[in-house]
């Protein structure tokens, strides 16, 4: 009975890894710019592929397989925001526009404004 | 319909849908248009591998490839941090500024680092 609930559940972290996995990528081919392809790319395929390794860590019913899956985890979601974010400042700060369908783009108004200033 | 019959059809699917998100981010990587658009393609891609060798090793039990999904996590990190420095020392690249003109039309909207990217490709 245990091992059929544990099935289910790891079964479920196994899919919905793919399917968060799949719509990433759908994101990254679909989205307009380098900024918007970014947001697919770091926040949904992280937790894809996070949810993958618990799911990993889950399956082998052992503490030190589980505690190594989940540090690999919480390294995954804390650095995958910091690399977009570093491509995201090295992008604008080239000069790699945004769709002309953004609205808000407040790194460039204050570097206008900075500029006027002098 | 028993444990192992569960987990393995939820595994096959599991590697089906990554194995499309594979494609589909391969495909972005070939088409660009532009340097930054492939450096997220390739970082996609290094998550996507992690999520392939956490199903392999759930699949085949062998909890070693765990740590291995840890260590490409690694490497995978330090390459997009690297590319992004390089993204930000050598600021717009030339085919990537032909690019965006004909995305965004001409107009003078451009950082301090653009600016000087191109005076240096045009002293070249």
């Amino acid at each position: 009975m245990l091992d059929l609930v544990l099935a289910l559940v790891v079964a479920a972290m196994l899919v919905a890894g793919g399917i968060f996995t799949f719509l990433a990528a759908l994101g990254v081919v679909r989205l307009p710019d380098v900024y918007t392809r970014m947001h697919a790319a770091s926040k949904a395929g992280t937790v894809g592929s996070g949810l993958m390794l618990l799911a990993a860590g889950l399956h082998s019913l052992d503490v030190a397989i589980f505690t190594r899956a989940l540090a690999g985890f919480l390294f995954f979601v804390l650095t995958a925001p910091i690399a977009a974010h570093l491509i995201a400042r090295a992008a604008h700060e080239a000069g790699y526009r945004p769709t002309r369908h953004t609205m808000l783009d407040e790194m460039r108004d204050a570097r206008e404004r900075a500029g006027k200033k002098r | 319909m028993g444990a192992d019959t569960i987990l393995s059809a939820a595994a096959t699917i599991a590697l089906f849908l990554m194995g499309a998100a594979f494609f589909l981010t391969a495909f972005r990587i070939v088409r660009g248009p532009t340097l930054p658009d492939r450096i997220v393609a390739l970082d996609m891609l290094v998550a996507i591998a992690i999520g392939f060798i956490a199903v392999i090793a759930l699949k085949t039990g062998f909890s070693l490839y765990i740590d291995i999904a840890i260590a490409l996590g690694l490497v995978g990190f330090l390459a997009t941090v690297a590319f992004a420095r390089f993204v930000l020392r050598h600021g717009l690249q030339p085919e990537d500024a032909q690019a965006e003109n004909a995305a965004h039309g001409n107009n003078k909207r451009r950082g301090p680092r653009a600016r000087a990217a191109r005076q240096t490709g045009r002293r070249r």
